[in-house]
Parts: structure tokens; sequence; C-alpha cells
């Protein structure tokens, strides 16, 4: 083999050892950090995904949001028709946040049955709805309940 | 030779999943109702303009007529609301307005300026019973059949087409089915 | 009537696009001189014509005209003069026209400024561009018209989005359009140099004006993009890792590869291949990002409104441009390397590190922007990718970049010694080395990674500062060369963007509170006191201001005045950012929401983020590098040479 040869095969070698190791980095990184979306009929069948943080998206339920007198932690209920889920948020929320509104909430549900919420999302248009919150209200079928019934 | 043909396979490849998000995006819009062949969802709401009444679900019973989810500020309400009108007009079945999260004088203007096609307009100030009926767009129209259950769903603006093609054959087999 | 007008344009330039897409292609093939001639006459039409229409849609904004649909969606009777102006482009249908008119511009240009070369070449580089152009207005006036009535006409419009009625959208599309499309200028070069058979490497001197100044404009707009987002969307944060983000983030990646690859390729004739498909892939992730935001596939806060319909026409047209550019690259692309070989250690092995790099780096964006996708396809579930996936796999990829980018600009072509670069690059190490001690050391919470960053930006700063010394000392003047300057001030804008970047992520501060007026905080050296509220009124919103009173060392320093608006029309809220800037930290506070019935107590967010402003400033310094690499005359002065060389050839004057 020339040396001209022997080094063009070196380096071809160097680049594929290096760009797979980027690729198997890449995708543990990916994996690791895969945000699963959940929905509250999920929750309640106990239909959760293998990691600990994930997505719960849904309608926020009526006359659910209750702030403390003190802090910034706020409570609400995020339905989608069929379940609901108690979240718990220590934080501002989007402008777009509202009762009857399609939100995301990212966080970790807690032994206790309630999901902690780090991060709560809401898109900046007040008719959109993300698809997955669409489809799961869909999925759920709606009952003849309101999805979104105040406390009379 | 070989590769030079990589990136074009690997585009290739990207292209097929594109396709496939296509479908399913498609999918998000175009999912059957599971309200379809259910009943309508319960609901007693005030009638816009007449202080005191409210209609029900079972007000409606006996003839077909087409729920028509629609507010003043949503624009493509108002690019539907000439097939709408033809649709009233023509008789074929009733049309009942749901005006959702909306302001009621806002509603009232709105019908003055571009006509008002509805029997009735129901007010559904907070959305509840949007949400029952599944709307997350507007407008979205729900075609009911005499005994209450949702035959069709439309989402988006009505067209002619979709008077032609769905609703119109679906009220005739409805009058000579039953 | 008049809008109508628009649509008549748009058709005409459709046609006119098909015209500069055939005809001077054809006379490409068949020797046909006029046929060829025709490539500039369509060019300037067609640039005329989407003025035309451009101007129709802008006058029907500015005048209020409700019956057109699109102003109604997207405007109101109270929205200041300005913003009628940039809501044109604020939604989808105006948005791609913009585009489409941009490219046309470029074409136009292309048109104008190419007379000088070879007259096949530069047809079929009009032809080519021709095509993109016509497939556009077909996708423009079969699915996203933006011309069409609203009967009956709207007594009043639906408002621009607020989050829009701000600077950052007048100015933030247009220059990052002009960056995006432009590489459809590279592109177009490439695919000339495939269809013509090219061995020759003038062609890649050609299109590197052409190249950089569509680097340029794509490196400012990607970071006014990011500084707006910072200041209009209250969080503090300035790149979120979102699917539209990472859309204009890939070709940028392709791009800064692409415009040293160039380099290579004219120099030394080598990396011939690689400046092919990365001119080819860099425009090819500009229509796959303007895919990936319409069509409905990702969804992002971001995203405009999504059509799966509008998809399916733009998958078919970027099937079409991409696949048979690199249907055309298999077949024809050299089989052989061209130019010198090189050793280990010369530019040219660094530069392919940095090609490298960057192509691993944009495989990997794309790969997590449409991993959710796959899993959806798959059927395995929803999934969304968090930023630090991102992040991590970024910060990791930048290491061996950063350690080759001093080295490369100091090393020789084709074979240098290790011992020759040592003894030059012994005092940026040092400094560099020095300098992330002493943050590591002095700065509480950096962590190493954040130190090793500025570290990095202190090694690519002073490398490239002492080659500047260098290269002034050996010709002992203080005349830098044009290219120096630009290479230079390209590399200290990454250096000052890696410093930013890794100083703001290491050490920001940030807390939500609950305010009342009197109220005071103390973060980072500075206190905010909370002198409530009061209510001022816009053009079209009313606002609860709040007042803070920013003091250090118990000297006051400046006010701010964060605002919480209601927009009338559409009646909903948005935050407005109060920020005092600074060189080495901006302060920053928004409000939140109101606690109590009174809105005595406020929900607020108060922000220290030390050396934000480098990062744009780095993107700025970097822009003035391809700008000013751009204007070399080298490119125009070696045209008129091989001029003369050639004998017989005439110029096609059109």
């Amino acid at each position: 083999m020339t040396p001209t040869r022997k080094r063009r095969l070196i380096a071809v070698l160097v680049i594929i050892l290096g760009v797979g190791a980027a690729a198997v980095v890449a995708m543990k990184a990916l994996n690791e950090n895969m945000l699963f979306f959940v929905s509250p009929t999920d929750v309640e069948e106990q239909n959760l995904p293998a990691g600990k943080r994930f997505r719960l998206g849904g309608l926020v339920a009526g006359g659910s949001v209750s702030r403390a007198s003190d802090s910034l932690s706020v409570k609400f209920v995020v339905t989608d028709g069929a379940a609901s889920v108690d979240v718990m948020y220590d934080g501002i929320l989007p402008d777009l946040f509202r009762e009857g509104q399609g939100i995301i909430a990212i966080g970790e549900l807690r032994p206790e049955g309630y999901f902690e919420a780090a991060e709560v999302l809401a898109k900046h248009d007040e008719n959109y709805m993300p698809p997955e919150v669409a489809d799961a209200l869909e999925k759920s079928g709606h009952t003849v309940e309101s999805a979104t019934e105040k406390d009379t | 030779m070989n590769s030079r043909v990589l990136p074009l396979m690997a585009f290739v490849l990207l292209v097929a999943l594109l396709v496939v998000g296509l479908k399913i995006a498609d999918r998000k819009t175009q999912l059957p109702s599971p309200l379809i062949n259910k009943p309508a969802p319960a609901f007693n709401l005030p009638v816009l303009g007449q202080a005191g009444r409210t209609m029900s679900r079972e007000s409606f019973l006996g003839t077909p007529y087409l729920v028509n989810f629609w507010a003043s500020w949503c624009v493509t309400c108002r690019v539907e609301h000439p097939v709408i009108t033809d649709l009233a007009r023509s008789g074929a079945l009733r049309v009942i307005g749901f005006n959702f999260r909306d302001e009621n004088a806002d509603a009232l203007a709105w019908l003055a300026q571009f006509g008002n096609p509805y029997e009735v307009t129901l007010v559904d100030l907070d959305g509840r019973i949007s949400i029952d009926f599944g709307v997350y767009a507007a407008p979205e129209s729900f075609l009911v059949d005499p005994s209450g259950v949702i035959v069709f769903k439309q989402l988006g603006a009505m067209t002619h087409d979709i008077i032609e093609t769905e609703i119109l054959p679906r009220i005739a087999s409805m009058e000579s089915g039953n | 009537m008049t809008v109508e007008l628009g649509q008549i344009a748009l058709l005409a330039a459709l046609l006119t696009s098909f015209s500069l897409g055939l005809f001077p292609m054809i006379g490409t093939y068949t020797g046909n001189r006029r046929l060829m001639a025709i490539s500039t006459s369509a060019a300037l039409i067609q640039c005329l014509l989407l003025l035309v229409a451009f101007g129709i849609l802008t006058s029907a904004f500015v005048n209020q005209d409700f019956s057109v649909e699109y102003v109604a969606r997207n405007s109101n009777s109270l929205l200041p003069l300005h913003y009628r102006y940039s809501a044109v482009w604020s939604a989808h249908e105006g948005s791609l026209l913009l585009w489409e008119l941009i490219l046309g511009l470029w074409i136009a240009a292309v048109a104008l400024f190419s007379k000088r070369l070879p007259e096949v070449f530069r047809a079929r580089v009009l032809a080519v561009l021709g095509w993109v152009s016509a497939g556009f207005l077909l996708f423009i006036l079969f699915t996203s018209n933006p011309f069409g009535r609203l009967i009956p006409s709207a007594a009043e419009g639906l408002d621009l989005n607020p989050l829009l009625q701000d600077f950052g959208l007048i100015v933030h599309p247009p220059l990052l359009y002009m960056g995006y499309v432009g590489f459809s200028v590279a592109f177009a070069f490439a695919v000339a140099a495939l269809l013509g058979g090219e061995i020759s490497r003038d062609w890649v001197r050609w299109s590197r004006p052409w190249t950089l100044v569509a680097w340029a404009f794509l490196t400012i707009g990607i970071a006014l993009g990011s500084w707006w987002a910072y200041y209009e969307l209250g969080w503090g944060g300035w790149w979120f890792w979102d699917p539209v983000e990472n859309a204009s983030f890939m070709p940028w990646l392709v791009g800064s590869a692409l415009i040293h690859s160039q380099a290579v390729t004219e120099k030394r004739g080598a990396f011939g291949n690689w400046t092919l498909l990365l001119a080819i892939s860099a425009f090819s992730l500009s229509l796959l990002g303007t895919f990936l935001v319409r069509s409905g596939v990702l969804t992002s806060v971001h995203a405009f409104a999504s059509d799966p319909t509008r998809g399916i026409f733009i998958l078919i047209y970027l099937a079409l441009v991409v696949g048979g550019s690199l249907a055309l690259y298999a077949a024809r692309a050299p089989k052989m390397i061209q130019g010198g070989g090189f050793a280990g250690l010369s530019r040219e092995t660094l530069l392919l590190i940095n090609n490298l790099v960057l192509t691993v780096m944009a495989a990997m964006v794309l790969t997590g922007t449409l991993y959710p996708l796959l899993i959806d396809a798959l059927g395995a579930g929803k999934i969304s990718v968090g930023p630090p996936y991102f992040g991590f796999l970024f910060s990791w990829l930048l290491v061996p970049m950063v350690l080759a980018l001093p080295i490369g600009i100091y090393s020789r072509w084709q074979q240098d010694s290790a011992s020759r670069l040592a003894g030059r690059l012994m005092w940026p190490l040092l400094i560099s080395l020095v300098v992330g001690a002493g943050f590591w050391i002095t700065v509480p919470g950096i962590g190493l990674v954040a130190a090793a960053g500025v570290s990095g930006g202190v090694w690519v700063t002073a490398g490239s500062l002492f080659y500047v010394g260098q290269h002034m000392s050996k010709k002992k003047h203080f005349k830098i060369p044009a290219s120096i300057l630009a290479m230079t001030l390209g590399h200290v804008g990454l250096g000052f963007f890696l410093i930013g970047v890794s100083l703001t992520s290491a050490t920001s501060s940030e807390q939500h509170l609950r305010m009342e007026a009197g109220d005071q905080h103390v973060m980072s050296g500075y206190t905010f006191e909370f002198n409530g509220t009061r209510i001022v009124q816009g053009p079209n919103y009313t606002a609860d201001e709040g007042e803070f009173i920013v003091a250090k060392n118990n000297r006051e320093i400046t006010r701010l005045y964060p605002q919480k608006r209601q927009y009338a029309q559409r009646g909903n809220s948005m935050t407005e950012a109060a920020i005092d800037p600074g060189f080495t930290r901006d302060l920053y506070v928004s409000l939140g929401e109101p606690l109590d019935d009174r809105g005595q107590a406020w929900a607020v967010r108060i922000y220290y983020k030390p050396f934000i402003r480098w990062i744009w400033l780095g993107s700025i310094l970097m822009m003035f590098g391809g700008f000013l690499a751009a204007g070399n005359k080298r490119y125009r002065r070696k045209i008129r040479a091989n001029k003369t060389e050639q004998t017989g050839t005439k110029e096609v004057t059109a």
C-alpha cells in the first residue's frame, strides 16, 4: 500500500470512528431527552412512560385555578374530558393560560398523586390547541358531562 | 460511484419519513369524531337576543338540524357565512347557530352586519358546550338527525361541495330510511 | 379592484419564471445565444412583477383594505402605520410572497452582476433559479394566495398578533429570508457546474461572493430572531432549540462549512465534491425548513398555521428540487479527487475537520428535530426532544472545531510542521488557559464546562488577533488586507459568541417572585425595588406599567418599566419586558400576572444575564466578516483577466 493510500485509509477510519462515536452518543442523548406526551386518561390508567419526566396535556378545567396568597404557587386541574389530574406549579403562568385553554405541562407525577409541573406551555394563539391534546380529547370521546364543569 | 449515491438515498429515506409525517398530520385534522353516531351532548343554552328563553337538546328532536359553532372573532366564519345562509334558505334542514366564547353584543353586531341565517342562535359563553362537542377550531358544524344523533362533523368552513356530497345525501337517507 | 392586479402580476411572474427556466437552458444545449440572452430580461421582468405584486399587497395593508382576507386576519384599524408595513409578512401567505420577492431580487442581482461569466454557465445558473422560482410561484398561486377576497368584507380586522407588533418582526424575517433564499444562488451554481461537467474550479470562485453575502444575511437574521425572542417573550431565554429555530440553524451550519469548503476548492482544488454537496445541501435545508414549519408535521410554538395539503405541495417541490440535484450529483460529480494531496498536518486537514464537525452538527440537529416524527410514524408514542439533547451534543461537537480553528488560521496549505505551529500558537493558548482559569476561580457558580467554553472563545479570539499581529509585523506596516480582516472579524465574532454563551448559560440568575409596592429584592449585587403599577394607554392597547428602581451599592442606576398589555381587538394580554442592557450584563424585569384583585401584588420575573450581549455582538461581527469577504476585489479582478485570455469570446449584452 502506498503511503498516500495508507494515509487516506487512516483518515477514513478516523472519520468513521469519530462520526460513529458521535452517532452513538447522539442516540443515547436522544433517548435520555425524549419527553413522552401523556393524557389525563393515561395517568388514570397508569399508562405512564418509563422516564420520570413527561408532558401532560389537556384542557384547564373551569373553576379549578387557585393561587396561594403569599407565594407563586398555583393549583389547577388538567382534563381531557374523561379523566382529570391535579397540577401544582410554582411560578408564573404563560400569558395565554386560561380556563378552557389547551396547555401542556412538563414535570413529574408525585407519589401523592398530583403532577408537579416544572414548565407550563400555551401557544401564542388563543385558538390553538396542541395536536396531541386534541387527539387525546377526541380519543376520550367526551362524555355527556362537560369537560370543564364549574363547581356550583 | 457508490458513495455519491448515498446523499440521494438518504434523501429518499427522509422524504419517505416526511410523507408518513404528512399522513399523520392530515389524520389529526381528518380524524373522524368519536361523536359520530352518538347522541349529541346535552345542552340547555340561552337564546341570543331573547332574554330568559333557553333551548335544550330535546327542543330539537324530530327534525334534522345543523349545529354551527361560530364567533364574531372568527374570520373564517365570515368566509363560510354565505354558504350557511344558502343552506338555511334552501330549507333542507334547520340551521342553529352556537355562538361560543364570545360577547352577546359582539355576536348581535356581527349578525346585524352580515345577516342572520340561523333559526335561533344559542349562547355558549364560556365554551363549555363547545368542549363537549369536541370543538377546537372555528367554525365547526355538526349534522344531527331527528333522533338527536350526530351523523356528520365538518371541521372548518362549510362549503357547497360538502353540502352536496355529505349533508344533503344524509338528509335524504334520513327521510327515506326512517 | 387593485388586489386582483396583484394576482395577475403573480401569474405573469409565473409565466416569466417558466421562460427563464426553459429557454436559456435549451439555448445552452443548442448553442442558441439569443435563447440564452433571454435569461437577463426574464430575470429582470420577473423581479419587477414580484415587486408590483408585493407592492399591491403592502398598499392593501397600509390602506387597511379589509376586503382582502389576509389583511383582515392580520391587521386592524388601530394598528400603527409601521406595523401595517411589517404585517405583510406576519403570516403564512404574505411571508411566502416575501420569500418569493427576495428570490426574485437575488435572481435579478445574479443576472445583473454576472455578465462576465461564460454565457453557457451563466444561462444555466439563471435557468435553474428560474425553476426554483416557478415552483414557488405555483405553490403560492395554488395554495397560499394572499390576494383572496373576503366577501362580505370585514368591518374590522382581527389585528396583528401582539407578539408580532414589534421591531423584531419588521427586520427579522426579511433579513433571515435574504440568507435562506440566498443559498439558492450557490445551489444554482453547483447544479450548473454539474450540468456542464465543469472540471475547472472557476465556478467555485464565482459563487463565493454570492454565498458569503447569503451567509452573512442568514447570520444576522438568526441573531435578530434570537434577540427578538429574548426581549419579547419575557422569559430571558435566547434560544430554545425549537423546530423553527432549528430549521434556520441547519442551513447556517452547512453554509458555514460551505464558505470554508469553497475556499479550499478555489485555492487548492480539493474538497470539490464536498463543495458541491454542501452547496446543494444548504439550500435543500432551507427548503426543508420551509416545509417543516408550514406543513403541520412538527409542533412548535412558532410554527405557522399548519396545513397538511400545503405540506404535500412543498414536499413534492422539495423532492423534485433536492432529489433532482442529488441525482445529478450522483451521476455527474467528478469521480476523481482533484487538486493536490495534502499532508496530515495542513490547512486542508484542519478545514476538513471543520467541514465534518459542522456537517455532523447539522445532522444532529436534523435528527433531533425529526425524531418526534419518526417515533410517531412508528406508532411508538408522541414525544418531544428536550433542549438538553441539542445543548449537550452541540457543546461536545464544538470542542474539535474550536481547537482546530486557530491552528487552521496559522497553518500552511498542503503541509506544515507541528513545531512551527506550536511556536506561533503558544501565546494564544496560554492566554486562553489563564483567562479560563481566572473565570473558573473567581466567578462563583461557574462550572468547568462554562470555564472551558470561555477558554475556547478566548483561544479563538486570541488566535485570530495574534495572526493579524504577526502578519502586520512581517509586512512591517499596519495595513491589513481586507481578506484577512474579514476572516478575523468572522472568527473573533465566533469567539465572542462562545464567551457570551458560556457565561450566560452558567452564571445567569433568575428569580420568580411575588412583589408588592415597596418590596425590595436583592440579586447579584443589584437591588430591585418595586414601586407598584399604573395604567398607561398605547395606540391599540392598554397596559399596567410597573416601576422598578434598580440600585447598586446604594446608588440608583436605572429605572425599569415593564408592561402587561391588553390589546383591544384580540383581547389577549402580552408581556413587555424592561431591560437595562449592558456590555457585561443585562438586567431584565418582566411582569407575570397580578396576584390580587386590586393589582397591588404582582408575580414578577427578575433576571441577571451576564455577557448576553456578546452573543449578538459576536454574530454582528461574523456578519461583517462575511460581507467584507464578499467584497474581495479578487473575485471581480480575475474574471476580467480571464476575459482577456480567451480570444473570440464576445460578451452577450442583454
